[in-house]
């Protein structure tokens, strides 16, 4: 189990860095997908290995997707929202709610 | 399945999904870093199998690779111009970002080895453990302790939303 | 008795109406409003007192406090309120008769002195504002409610005596009058204070009641550097009354206020202001005499250097309102006299009677004197007695209500202020030597003084006078005043003051000690013949004397420096060692170290404002780090 959690947190230290040190918000959101990733990874681990019987790892998990998906849709819509009004997408340029 | 194949097969899986969320973090071009995204969240879905979580693997891949991966790719389309690489931060910027995420790692791992986890009852994975759809089915759909209708629907109602939000984002004015 | 609200409501509605919408008003009709105003005061006063003196104020023998109206209207805690009300005795009653009447006369008297200059309006509005606090303080029920119109009394005396406010001197002098009189109300708060501290109460009633019992029980012992604090309270109450009432050596404001208009000084800087020390030490007179018997003294001894010190400078002061000044300051330290010499009951207490009874016949003859200095400035327009003589053939009346007012002040029989000034001199005489032959000396003073003012006037040889500026007798709203003065200093000595007011409040008869009257009647003569021998023609003899007695002279010219003396005392030692360290410390330390604040939340704040960037990854950055290092932090320690 050690080796699924190990995995995890890497993954999740390298989509930390990742959205740290990226400029692009497509790529920022790239990294926090590998972030939310890591985190379902845990909640399936956590539950196969310490609560076999029951199923609340595993729904968080499938909740957790049907909002990651949601909240990649809305910012897409902002980030393609934000490319009409200024031009570019990176983050930097954004430091404006309203242009 | 031979232990020893199981194994192999899930270091090949794990070694390769940490190297490709490292390349989809750091990758220049970012169609390549979405692509990577995208080998990423199937080795995921190839842990969740591993782990006997079939259907989770099943929407993992359908949700994850099959929508949003490919918003991805719409969105890339949409805001690049053509043959332009990523801008590059500042050095300082990387170094921060890399101590930040080394230091983490340390202390979680750290705690991770020290903890010592009490493992449930019948903890090695079998075969016939996999949760068959009917549970699975009654579980979303059911109003008992340990079922899940209320966060079902208060889900489909966010999902609602998003869409709409979506629309009301992204429209042309 | 209800109507007596009245009485204080009405000048207060005068004021609100003429000093809001004075200046819609015609500049006349603003002063008829605002006398007859004071008519209906006038005659709400005289029927208080009818009804007060013969209908209801007396039971069995004695004069009773009469409270028509009280009311609670401040409250901070269960024992400390502050109340309004109305409280009748025989002092406020005849204060009400003296105020409104007063008052009257200068309200009619302005309408011709004041004819044309600008302001009209605001000046009839302080007037009744003036009057409405006046009323107010000698109605009021408690000490805190007297010093309350006390305040108001100095606020509308401060900008009446600034009323040409374009002139330097007068707004100097009403700062003057404004600051020495606030400096000693602050001895009359902090006196208020410590006595209500003590007794726990403010009401006239419980605090003078059972001869004083309250205080004297309630004090009970406590001393401070060798004075009981019952009469360290007393005498810094008595300092408030010394500022209003210009006792030494805070009388410095009181001859410089003469920069107000004349029937101003006639009103508050001769009748009614100036005398509230002395109805203040009169309301509070069984206290003195039985719980503060030292500080009684003192007000004697204080009162008679007064009374002296301000006649020698009078008689050299060429002002003609300055004489009149110094002279108030003289008769009211008369009136401080005889409270100081007097004790409590029946004829022990002659000098509460007898100051009571020359506060009444003074305010008269002397608002006599100043309306008729003013008729006389108003023809002449200048107020250097140099400038003036001979002027009896061009004005009649004046001149002879003048030489009644003089007669008056100087004592002589059958005038008014020989017999209040005959009860002062009586009770002086049976009480102190000392204090009985200064007072002498100053009545011969007073009339020398007097009468050297009234010759220079009106005789002194022939004055030239420009031909198309002949001096003429003022229209009929200044003479009529006069003459009704003039008739109230004649008559008002007749009456019999001792069945009205008394220190106990129980009548008692009074009788002329012939010894006494004669000495006084002999001294006025004396002081009338040698101002007679010198002034009534003009000649030299004067400036002779005023040679002969050299440095004497010029002290007495100078006010014996008293204003030089006070300006070194705040110039020198309060401002330069006293100010200018706090100045230094206020600046350096107080500011400096609310500066040093400003600067440091200035320069922090420009330190962090480059963390606000908007940019979210620098915030997650932290945010994470942050996180972490929580997390090593919780591991490993």
């Amino acid at each position: 189990m050690e080796y699924y959690l190990i995995i995890s947190t890497l993954m999740f230290f390298i989509g930390i860095y990742g959205f740290i040190t990226r400029k692009n918000m497509i790529a920022i959101l790239i990294s926090l997908e590998l972030i939310l990733n890591a985190v379902e990874i845990n909640f399936a681990v956590f539950n196969r290995y310490l609560f076999p019987g029951r199923f609340e790892g595993m729904f968080f998990t499938l909740f957790g997707i049907a909002i990651t998906a949601a909240e990649t849709a809305v910012a897409l819509a902002i980030i393609i929202n934000a490319y009409r009004t200024i031009g570019n997408i990176d983050i930097e340029n954004l430091s404006k709610m309203k242009e | 399945m031979d232990p020893i194949v199981n194994l192999i097969i899930f270091i090949c899986v794990g070694v390769a999904s940490l190297v490709l969320s490292f390349l989809a973090a750091s990758s220049k071009s970012l169609l390549r870093s979405a692509t990577y995204l995208l080998l990423v969240l199937i080795c995921t879905a190839g842990f969740y199998l591993f782990l006997n979580y079939h259907f989770l693997a099943a929407v993992q891949i359908s949700v994850y690779a099959g929508g949003v991966v490919m918003l991805f790719i719409f969105a890339i389309f949409l805001t690049s111009n053509k043959g332009d690489l990523l801008q590059k931060h500042e050095t300082g910027k990387y170094v921060a970002g890399a101590l930040t995420a080394l230091g983490g790692i340390a202390v979680t791992a750290f705690a991770l080895l020290k903890h010592h986890f009490i493992y449930g009852s019948n903890a090695t994975i079998k075969g016939d453990q996999e949760i068959n759809m009917k549970v699975i089915g009654e579980t979303l759909m059911g109003t008992e302790k340990y079922q899940y209708l209320l966060p079902f629907e208060a889900l489909s109602l966010l999902l609602l939303a998003c869409i709409i939000g979506g629309i009301l984002i992204a429209r042309k004015r | 008795m209800e109507y007596s609200l009245w009485i204080i409501a009405t000048p207060f509605v005068l004021f609100l109406v003429l000093g809001l919408l004075g200046t819609k008003l015609k500049p006349n009709v603003a002063g008829i409003i605002g006398t007859l105003g004071m008519t209906l005061c006038t005659v709400l006063a005289y029927a208080i007192a009818y009804q007060y003196f013969f209908q209801i104020g007396k039971t069995g023998e004695e004069w009773t406090k009469i409270i028509p109206l009280n009311f609670e209207w401040l409250r901070f805690t269960k024992q400390l309120h502050i109340d309004l009300g109305i409280l009748l005795d025989p002092i406020s009653v005849m204060m009400l008769v003296v105020i409104t009447t007063v008052s009257l006369m200068v309200h009619l008297y302005s309408l011709g002195y004041m004819k044309g200059e600008t302001g009209f309006q605001r000046y009839y509005s302080l007037l009744s504002l003036f009057s409405f606090s006046m009323l107010g303080l000698v109605i009021a029920t408690n000490i805190f409610q007297m010093y309350i119109f006390w305040e108001l009394v100095g606020v509308s005396s401060y900008s009446l005596i600034g009323f040409y406010y374009t002139k330097p001197l007068a707004v100097a002098a009403s700062k003057k009058a404004f600051i020495v009189t606030r400096f000693a109300d602050l001895g009359f708060l902090i006196g208020i204070l410590i006595l209500s501290f003590y007794t726990k109460t403010f009401d006239f009633n419980l605090l003078t009641s059972d001869q004083a019992q309250l205080v004297t029980t309630s004090f009970a012992g406590g001393t401070f550097m060798g004075l009981s604090i019952a009469a360290w309270a007393m005498a810094l109450i008595f300092m408030g009354g010394a500022g209003k009432s210009a006792m030494f050596p805070l009388h410095i404001w009181l001859p410089d206020a003469m920069e107000g208009p004349t029937p101003v000084s006639a009103l508050i800087h001769a009748a009614t202001m100036v005398v509230a020390g002395v109805y203040l030490v009169a309301r509070l007179f069984p206290i003195y005499a039985f719980a503060t018997p030292e500080v009684l003294e003192m007000i004697a001894f204080v009162g008679a250097f007064t009374a002296l010190f301000a006649a020698v400078i009078a008689i050299t002061q060429t002002d003609i309102k300055r004489v009149l000044a110094f002279s108030t300051i003289s008769q009211i330290a008369y009136m401080m006299v005889a409270l100081g010499v007097s004790k409590y009951g029946g004829h022990e207490g002659l000098g509460y009677m007898a100051s009571m009874f020359h506060l009444f016949t003074h305010a008269f003859f002397k608002a006599l004197l100043f309306l008729g200095a003013g008729s006389v400035i108003h023809a002449i327009h200048s107020n250097e007695v140099d400038e003036m003589g001979g002027l009896h053939k061009y004005m009649k009346v004046t001149s002879i209500t003048f030489l009644i007012a003089c007669l008056a002040i100087a004592g002589i029989w059958p005038f008014s202020g020989f017999f209040s000034k005959d009860e002062i001199l009586a009770a002086a005489f049976h009480h102190q030597p000392i204090i009985f032959w200064t007072l002498w000396v100053v009545a011969g003073l007073t009339a020398f003084y007097m009468f050297r003012l009234y010759f220079c006037i009106f005789w002194n040889g022939e004055h030239k006078y420009d031909d198309h500026h002949k001096p003429h007798e003022s229209p009929w709203p200044m003479a009529l005043p006069l003459i009704i003065l003039a008739l109230f200093s004649v008559f008002t000595g007749f009456i019999p003051f001792a069945d009205f007011v008394s220190s106990d409040n129980i009548p008692f008869s009074t009788h002329i000690d012939p010894v006494v009257a004669a000495l006084s009647i002999v001294v006025a003569l004396i002081g009338i013949g040698i101002a007679f021998v010198l002034y009534f023609k003009s000649s030299k003899k004067p400036a002779e004397m005023a040679q002969s007695l050299g440095i004497f002279y010029q002290a007495a010219l100078h006010k014996f420096y008293i204003d030089e003396v006070w300006m070194w005392i705040t110039q020198t030692v309060v401002f330069r060692h006293i100010c200018e360290p706090i100045k230094w410390f206020d600046r350096h330390i107080v500011d400096g170290s609310m500066n040093g604040l400003a600067w440091i939340t200035q320069k922090s704040s420009a330190s962090v404002k480059g963390l606000q960037s908007g940019q979210v990854q620098f915030y997650a950055w932290i945010f994470v780090a942050g996180s972490i290092l929580i997390a090593a932090l919780a591991l490993f320690l």
